[in-house]
């Protein structure tokens, strides 16, 4: 792998808060938006000319339709509680990753143009006009939020800088800045149906290769159905799932927990796609034109069941907004809470001893479980709180020997994310990621020292293609990380259940 | 009637109407701008019932903030119970006969007011000290500190060092409240003590004591865990 230049972080003995290095981040910039990927959106092709005007009208906006951007922006006290939450902050030392300076990048124009004081006494307040300058942070720095909720958890308003930087991510959209990776996934979806622009025929084949290769390996014809009408259950998953390791094991995984459990599934063309990057770019159009999609899938086969597969975001789009974007589902089987995730599925049927397990098949694997923020943070699983924390845990412990968790403060509501989520995926921004996965190594390398753990499963698409990437730079491998579903997979015993 | 008796009349009526009308009005703007979609930060309650223990928590033992920083939390909950007791203790002069929490707490309010100084002096501390909070700071988070810790350093003195003539505060006190002034007692750090109060209720919906009511409003906090129970649709929904 070649090596960026740049220095990976050295994992401290224990974790450190870093010292405050100025601009120590101020050269990571994403590849903006080519104009084709811009308009295919529904925003201007390039920086527009009154770009300033523009930018504050599109705030006010915002502000008019969203209480929690109101309240956030007026209510933060500066109390510093949220200054060592960011992994970003953890990982670079930079203060503008610090999540009250980031919301203050935003924060400052909104006093200026929006409230009284910073109207009158800009410098008192720490107002501020939009200046090219203060543009170009804010293209900077609020790519350098994955979004991922952890200083939400701290702040004593719950004050989101997610919600901040996705705010900011649409006005920059607005007037012409746009963020070249998500975007161009966006307009793929909405043209395709999928994040990768696989093609039905691609899909389906593809699927039937993965059918071959189970029945070769297992001697079962286990089935990856696509576009099925009269099915009982539209699977949606992330379209990393239809091909790359490890996400694909998990989609092998949950096709054997279907066949297990006799349950007719389905994969959709038009749905082939869990992701739903219009949350990145704060986008409630976009995220809502890719929301629908989801349902026309669902009426057109006529399902009774909608299932999300592995990926985190998706899963936040799916439990808290699906219903509210794209419902109501009342053309869905009552009995079944809509959507549900899974993990859900498969820990419903292990507990009814549906499925028969052979836990001593990941017997050469000392397992830890890596909570995904939008999971962890913006939804939940079963019915009780915390179930996003515990249903995989138990599904890990029911599938596996060894199983290991990280530092009590790394995981649950505290968990740290992976260093690649909110849109920031992309090549042109690893610097940013391979330091952002500091706090993560961290708490993975005490498990590792401790239990000599030698895996971390994950349930989100983007986690897994992120931890492949940065596991080498701090001297693991990159197939240390798998899904899931994967172990449940090779657990499962296939054949006929009594 | 003093000159001085009518600049402080007006001046608190003035204050009071800003502090009133422009909490009502972040209030009214709050409750009319929608909340599009539900973002409660997670594990949150599920029910509603759920959700007014959370938000009582946080108001109460400010349970995130503990979360996060435990220093922060001492000197922050420190100051605001101290204040609260500070606060209900001048109730005493605002009814005749006595409030009876003003009279039960009235032995103890003058030391809250030196823990409310503490715990302000501790987060005072951390904008210099800590190279985080320092970078974060504008001036207004010093003023305001320097404006509490003046009302509070005033008030204590007056307890302490230079007694004013309460009787005649009271009365003048009332006299607001019935539209019937009386003289103001004119020592000097009464005067300060109540000019600066005027300017702390003046600035109050224009600055970051807007956390306030934002706390009861910030949907990671008010909102129940419930999307797929119960379908989130808000009128304006576009
Ligand atoms: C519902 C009532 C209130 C709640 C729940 C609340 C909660 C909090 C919390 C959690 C903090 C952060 C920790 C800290 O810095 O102390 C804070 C800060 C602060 N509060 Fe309040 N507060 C309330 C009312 C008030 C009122 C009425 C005042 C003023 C007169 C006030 C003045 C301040 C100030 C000045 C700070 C910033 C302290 C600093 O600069 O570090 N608060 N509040
Ligand atoms: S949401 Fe996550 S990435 Fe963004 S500022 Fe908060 S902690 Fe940092
Ligand atoms: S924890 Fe909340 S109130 Fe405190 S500085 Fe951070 S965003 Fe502001």
């Amino acid at each position: 792998m070649a090596k960026a230049a740049f220095d990976t972080p050295r994992i401290p003995d224990f974790p450190e808060i870093p010292v405050v290095v100025e601009g120590a981040m101020g050269h990571s910039r994403p590849f903006a938006a080519a104009p084709e990927h811009q308009e295919a959106l529904g925003f201007p092709g390039r920086l527009v000319e009154d770009w300033h005007d523009r930018a504050i009208a599109r705030m006010g906006e915002l502000l008019g339709r969203s209480r929690g951007l109101r309240v956030f922006l007026d209510s933060c006290v500066k109390c510093g509680a949220c200054t060592d939450k960011c992994h970003y902050f953890l990982g670079t030392g930079d203060p503008k990753n610090m999540p009250v300076a980031r919301q203050d990048l935003l924060r400052k124009v909104y006093r200026r143009h929006f409230t009284l004081a910073g109207k009158l006494f800009p410098k008192l307040v720490g107002a501020a006009d939009l200046t090219e300058e203060v543009l170009e942070d804010w293209y900077r720095y609020f790519h350098q939020c994955s979004q991922c909720r952890r200083c939400s958890v701290f702040c004593p308003y719950g004050i989101d800088t997610a919600e901040v930087s996705m705010a900011g991510r649409e006005i920059l959209a607005s007037v012409g800045l746009g963020q070249k990776y998500s975007n161009e996934i966006i307009g793929k979806v909405h043209k395709i149906g999928n994040n990768l622009g696989l093609p039905q025929p691609a899909l389906a084949d593809t699927l039937e290769g993965l059918g071959e290769d189970v029945e070769e390996e297992t001697g079962v014809p286990v089935r990856f159905p696509l576009d099925e009408e009269g099915a009982e259950v539209l699977l949606v998953t992330p379209s990393a799932d239809f091909f790359a390791e490890p996400h694909v094991d998990g989609l092998i995984g949950y096709a054997k927990v279907f066949h297990q459990a006799g349950i007719r599934w389905t994969l959709s063309t038009r749905a082939s796609e869990a992701a739903n990057f219009g949350l990145f770019i704060g986008s409630y159009e976009n995220m809502r034109k890719v929301a629908l999609r989801v349902r026309e899938a669902a009426l057109e086969l006529g399902v009774k069941r909608l299932v999300f597969g592995e990926c985190g975001h998706a899963w936040r789009v799916a439990y808290s907004f699906l219903d509210t974007l794209a419902g109501p589902f009342d053309f869905l089987d009552p009995r079944y809470p809509v959507p549900q995730h899974v993990v859900e599925v498969t820990h419903d049927l292990i507990r009814r001893g549906a499925l028969t397990l052979d836990r001593s098949a990941n017997d050469e694997r000392r397992v830890t479980f890596h909570d995904s923020c939008n999971v962890a943070r913006a939804s939940r699983m079963g019915d009780v709180p915390g179930g996003q924390f515990t249903l995989p845990r138990d599904v890990l412990r029911a599938v596996c020997n060894h199983f290991f968790d990280m530092a009590p403060d790394t995981i649950g509501e505290g968990t740290f994310c992976c260093g690649g989520g909110g849109g920031l995926l992309t090549d042109d921004l690893v610097e940013l990621r391979v330091k952002g996965a500091l706090p993560r190594m961290q708490a993975f390398r005490e498990v590792v020292e401790r239990h000599r753990v030698t895996h971390i499963a994950a349930i989100c698409a983007i986690c897994k293609s992120q931890f492949a990437k940065v596991l080498p730079y701090y001297g693991f491998e990159m197939d240390q990380i798998l899904s899931v579903h994967q172990l449940v997979g090779d657990a499962i015993v296939l054949g006929r259940n009594d | 009637m003093p000159i001085l008796t009518v600049a402080f009349a007006l001046a608190f009526y003035a204050a009071t109407a800003i502090l009133v009308a422009g909490l009502a009005y972040k209030i009214a703007q709050y409750a009319r701008t929608p909340a599009l979609l539900k973002i409660p930060t997670t594990p949150a309650p599920l029910t509603r019932a759920g959700v007014a223990a959370r938000i009582a928590r946080e108001v109460v033992l400010f349970e995130s903030l503990f979360k996060a920083a435990k220093w922060t939390w001492l000197f922050g909950w420190t100051f605001h119970a101290a204040l609260l007791v500070v606060l209900v203790g001048h109730l005493r002069y605002f009814t005749e006969p006595v409030w009876a929490p003003a009279g039960l707490v009235q032995g103890i309010a003058p030391y809250a007011g030196l823990a409310m100084i503490a715990g302000l002096a501790g987060l005072w501390a951390r904008r210099f000290l800590v190279d985080r909070v320092r970078y974060i700071s504008a001036p207004s988070d010093h003023l305001m500190l320097a404006l509490l810790v003046a009302i509070g350093g005033s008030g204590v003195a007056m307890r302490f060092a230079a007694p004013t003539d309460v009787v005649a505060l009271k009365a003048f006190v009332l006299g607001l409240l019935y539209f019937d002034w009386q003289p103001i007692p004119s020592d000097a750090v009464l005067l300060l003590h109540l000019g600066l109060v005027v300017a702390l209720m003046a600035v109050f919906p224009f600055s970051k004591l807007l956390h306030a009511p934002g706390l009861f409003f910030s949907p990671t906090r008010n909102q129940a865990d419930d999307p797929r129970e119960r379908r989130h649709v808000v009128a304006r929904t576009p």
